[in-house]
């Protein structure tokens, strides 16, 4: 198999020492953007805000422009809740506000305060993460306002971690422990990628992670695409993973049959 | 009475109240859709024969056959049916299937086009007899002035019913149901009579003219039955004469008439009341229920009417706009939902999907979850029902209005409207700037005024010129609309329609804008960045160079969105400002049918970007791909319009991708129906619904023959892809289709 430069190497990404600093009462958010709908982003109809900046840099990331922490629009906590705000009549009963990324973890301070506003307003939160960026009682803070976790377990052993990114799966593995304390709800996401992910054992193995933790309700497979390459092009970032076929939903099926019932809830 | 043994209430046997008949006696059905039942063979049998006559009228050009030697009325032709053996429900509009009859009421020219357009000359019998008659056309034309001439000519209005039948009213055809064309006669000459007590003034002498052509017509309509060996002068007594009933009144009104939509109302529940007294004795089961609903719907999916090509140009896809509306509450709180409301809606599988008729799902967040889910179901598999928001309507209409057309609500029986044509307002905006000169012709059509002077486009300088413009347009538009309703009264009076509503009716004047979109961002962008003007040798104003960022309706962006609002509501005060035939109420919709296109191709370039000849967006949709913050933020631009200034209708179309809906059809469903009541909750009016591939349209336009039933919502009604033309198709594939993000 050919070798991909690991994570360190790959440029753009945001190191883990730029975490943003808390800087007083009223926390600033670095926003990639804000879609007002999102249909496949946690239970029901959600608001999806993408926050700038992330270290992990997964070879197939699809938001390429969201790792930098240059860019995007400084916004106050208040300010992004009374846009999400806009859209509760659609939120019904399951829906809400998803904070996806870039890394919301590197922002934890900032989410972790929109997520109070949000829960003032009896409001879901969900955060969409690696994982990585944020541990102890700074992750502990938010995940106590959070009501559900999409996880997104990127590989299920430490080498494909180390090859692929420059995340870790005992990071993840601590983050889902944490979650799991906070009884916060989890979904597991697990992208499948032909030659890499999309292999039995491998979803054998993510079964097994998820068996750990109390509180796993769903795990997702979703198939690797290569939508992004128009983006990786516009940065000037090598898109390492040109060559590998996309996956197919038919593939995606198949293997979905090896997780056990129980995670197909939420 | 024994027809009407078992039922409840006493009001509606006293006096005409259909209303009163559906509060005593509906119920309320709360659970889902497991009870329905499928097509029998018969039904297969006659569907697939009907399918086959449907392929075939696409084969010959869009129409299967034309009678060229008889006028259109409730007696002119003998029986015809589909299958005489096995039907349950009779009735054609000519002797055959899909044969087209010839209506030249309205206007001779356009039927001679018509029949011409098809390869069929209009028969010397009938040109003679018309010789000597008065179409509607010929009396507007004599009265139109050289302004309304003009600004037909330029598109700056355009869609006058000044050629053929005006429509948009709806008959209470359950009366026939419900009470018997006798009576209706009896209670009709009551009102005849006491009118003697009034002036003897032009207006009480047209109503008791009117009344004379009512009763008349209800004659007619007794006879039409009798052709087919049914005598409707009694009450039905059971619900497949109920349907029967029911249906012949519709079917005297569409012989009679070729008005541009004619819509059912609302009958499904009225219905369900006479079916679910069957059930109960064991006269039917669950699946001849379905049986009769299925050949009724069957027959209205047969209905024609013979129209030119330019016609269809404008409203596309040969649409009748059977619009029959289904659900809602009651004002007791009750639901309005009946099984009978799942039964028509099953349709769309016992028959497969289908444009007409035009099925209209009044949405309460108060509606059964189970009748929710399954609309999501059809919605999802369809593509071929819409929304409107009961919550909405309900506070002014009451319970028993029913929408005419595609948006257009009214009181059944009792409101009745005088609708017509589109003021195009991007088209204002460039007559404002070139002071009453057509941006394409050169020509004088407004007022004459200097060209806009500046380089540079100044705000209130454009809003102060508009506010002059806007008032000639609305002028103009009203006096219109004032000689198409005089004479269509004199000259093609609906009497069969008007026979089944009250004597004293409530009238709108239904007025409608387009390119509402492109106006407001071509004012967005004069308020926000720079516009600059390029002008032609004559110094006319043919394109601008829009310098700097601006916000985009469609972006949930105040500062944009209340320049939308603004527009609507000084349109309608413009329009209050002249008095209309016959006193009605004045009412405005932003809807633009599938002439989107075709007022685009009218209209020079603008100041928000879009070339000349460019399709405006449907209805009230923010301009394609303008809107970049998702599917929500979208929704809450429109949602923002008020309804209270544009109570005609809000038409929005929506489109999405399965994948971004939902992982599995069950989500999708769950937030189909979180997306409608969020979207009902803001105040919004309408939703067209459609889930489904922009790859799946693409492939439907290069293979026609792999999509025979494909169906697809446009701006306020469902319409078969592959009757649309090819510009029109690759319009709609060039909307925004909301995607994942």
């Amino acid at each position: 198999m050919r070798a991909y430069k690991s994570g360190p190497q790959r440029k753009g990404a945001m190191s883990e020492k730029d975490n943003f600093v808390d800087n007083g009462s009223l926390q600033t958010g670095r926003i990639h953007s804000i879609m007002s709908m999102g249909g496949v982003d946690g239970p029901g109809i959600r608001c999806v805000v993408f926050l700038q900046g992330c270290s992990v840099g997964c070879a197939y990331c699809h938001n390429p422009d969201t790792w930098t922490r240059e860019g995007g629009d400084l916004m106050s906590s208040d300010e992004v809740a009374q846009k999400v705000l806009r859209y509760r009549t659609y939120f019904g009963k399951n829906g809400g506000l998803t904070v996806s990324g870039g890394e919301p973890l590197m922002q934890a301070a900032f989410v972790s305060e929109l997520f109070g506003l949000m829960k003032k307003e009896g409001i879901s939160t969900c955060l969409d993460t690696s994982g990585h960026g944020c541990t102890g009682e700074k992750l502990a803070a938010l995940l106590k306002n959070t009501d559900i976790t999409l996880c997104d377990i990127k590989f299920t052993s430490q080498e494909d971690y180390k090859r692929y990114s420059n995340g870790s799966l005992d990071v993840v593995k601590n983050f889902l422990e944490e979650a799991s304390k906070a009884h916060v709800r989890i979904w597991i996401r697990h992208v499948v990628i032909p030659g890499i992910t999309e292999n039995e054992e491998g979803i054998k193995r993510l079964v097994r992670i998820a068996e750990c933790y109390e509180g796993v309700e769903r795990i997702e497979l979703l198939p690797f695409h290569k939508m992004c390459i128009p983006k990786y092009e516009a940065l000037g970032i090598p898109f390492q993973l040109a060559d590998v076929p996309e996956c197919t939903g038919k593939r995606i099926k198949e293997l979905q049959m090896l997780i056990p019932e129980k995670y197909a809830g939420g | 009475m024994e027809a009407w043994n078992g039922f409840k209430g006493t009001k509606w046997q006293e006096t005409i109240d259909v209303r009163d008949f559906i509060m005593n006696n509906h119920e309320s059905y709360e659970g889902n859709g497991d009870f329905l039942a499928g097509a029998t063979e018969r039904t297969k049998k006659l569907s697939h024969k009907l399918d086959g006559l449907f392929e075939l009228e696409m084969r010959f050009g869009g129409v299967l056959d034309i009678d060229t030697q008889h006028v259109t009325s409730l007696l002119n032709y003998k029986p015809g049916y589909l299958d005489k053996e096995n039907e349950l429900i009779v009735g054609l509009q000519t002797d055959r299937p899909l044969r087209r009859g010839v209506n030249p009421f309205g206007g001779l020219n356009m039927t001679r086009k018509a029949c011409q357009a098809y390869g069929y000359e209009l028969s010397e019998k009938v040109e003679e007899e018309f010789l000597y008659r008065t179409t509607h056309n010929d009396g507007v034309f004599r009265v139109y002035n050289e302004e309304i001439r003009k600004a037909r000519h330029a598109g700056i209005i355009t869609g006058l019913p000044d050629a053929y039948g005006r429509g948009r009213i709806i008959g209470d055809y359950r009366r026939v149901a419900l009470y018997g064309v006798d009576r209706l006669i009896e209670e009709k000459k009551k009102d005849k009579e006491a009118l003697a007590a009034n002036p003897c003034d032009a207006e009480t002498i047209r109503r008791l003219e009117e009344l004379y052509q009512q009763i008349n017509f209800l004659g007619k309509l007794k006879e039409m039955a009798l052709l087919y060996e049914i005598d409707i002068s009694k009450p039905a007594t059971d619900s497949k004469e109920a349907v029967q009933w029911l249906y012949f009144g519709y079917l005297g009104a569409i012989k009679e008439q070729n008005g541009a939509a004619m819509s059912l109302g609302r009958v499904s529940t009225f219905l369900d009341i006479y079916f679910q007294r069957d059930l109960r004795e064991g006269r039917y089961d669950e699946t001849a229920v379905q049986e009769i609903i299925d050949d009724f719907v069957m027959k209205l999916r047969m209905a024609r009417h013979l129209r030119t090509p330019e016609y269809n140009e404008l409203f596309a896809g040969d649409p009748m706009w059977i619009t029959e509306s289904v659900g809602g509450m009651a004002l007791d709180g009750s639901t309005l939902v009946s099984k009978t409301s799942f039964r028509i809606l099953n349709t769309l599988y016992t028959l497969g999907p289908s444009a007409e008729p035009n099925l209209t799902v009044l949405w309460s967040k108060d509606l059964p979850e189970g009748f929710k889910d399954f609309c999501a179901k059809v919605s999802c598999d369809t593509h071929a029902i819409q929304y409107e928001n009961d919550d909405l309507m309900r506070p002014i209409y009451g319970d028993d209005y029913g929408i005419a057309c595609c948006v257009s609500a009214m009181r059944l029986g009792k409101d009745m409207q005088f609708f017509g044509a589109r003021a195009n307002l991007a088209k204002l905006l460039l007559m404002s700037l070139n002071g009453g000169k057509d941006e394409r012709y050169d020509m004088q059509i407004g007022p004459e005024m200097p060209v806009y002077e500046d380089e540079y486009l100044d705000y209130d300088k454009v809003m102060e010129r508009m506010s002059f413009y806007r008032d000639w347009l609305a002028s103009t538009y009203v006096k219109a609309m004032n000689m198409i309703h005089y004479m269509h009264d004199k000259y093609a009076y609906e009497k069969t329609q008007m026979a089944l509503h009250d004597t004293d009716v409530h009238r709108y004047m239904a007025f409608g804008v387009a390119g509402l979109s492109v106006l407001t961002d071509s004012l967005s962008a004069i308020k926000y960045a720079k516009v600059r003007t390029i002008r032609d040798e004559n110094g006319l104003i043919k394109d601008f160079e829009t310098i700097g960022e601006f916000p985009c309706y469609g972006n949930d962006d105040d500062r944009v969105d209340m320049i939308a609002v603004e527009q609507t509501k000084l349109f309608l005060e413009a329009l209050k400002k002249n008095p209309t035939y016959r006193n009605a109420e004045h009412t405005l919709s932003v809807l633009t049918i599938t002439s989107n296109v075709m007022y685009g191709k009218k209209t020079g370039n603008t100041p928000d970007g879009r070339k000349a000849g460019e399709p405006f967006a449907p209805g009230a949709n923010p301009m394609h791909g303008r809107d970049k913050n998702g599917a929500l933020a979208s929704l809450n631009s429109v949602s923002k319009l008020s309804y209270q200034t544009c109570k005609d209708g809000i038409s929005n179309t929506f489109s999405i991708i399965p994948a971004a809906l939902g992982h599995s059809w069950e989500e999708r469903r769950s937030n189909l129906i979180n997306i409608l009541d969020g979207y009902f909750a803001r105040g919004a009016h309408h939703l067209n619904v459609n889930v489904l591939d922009r790859e799946l349209l693409i492939d439907a336009m290069k293979n026609p023959e792999k999509y025979p039933t494909l169906t697809i919502r446009v701006s306020g009604y469902a319409v078969l892809f592959n009757k649309l033309t090819l510009e029109q198709k690759k319009e709609v594939i060039s909307r925004t289709f909301h995607e994942g993000v």
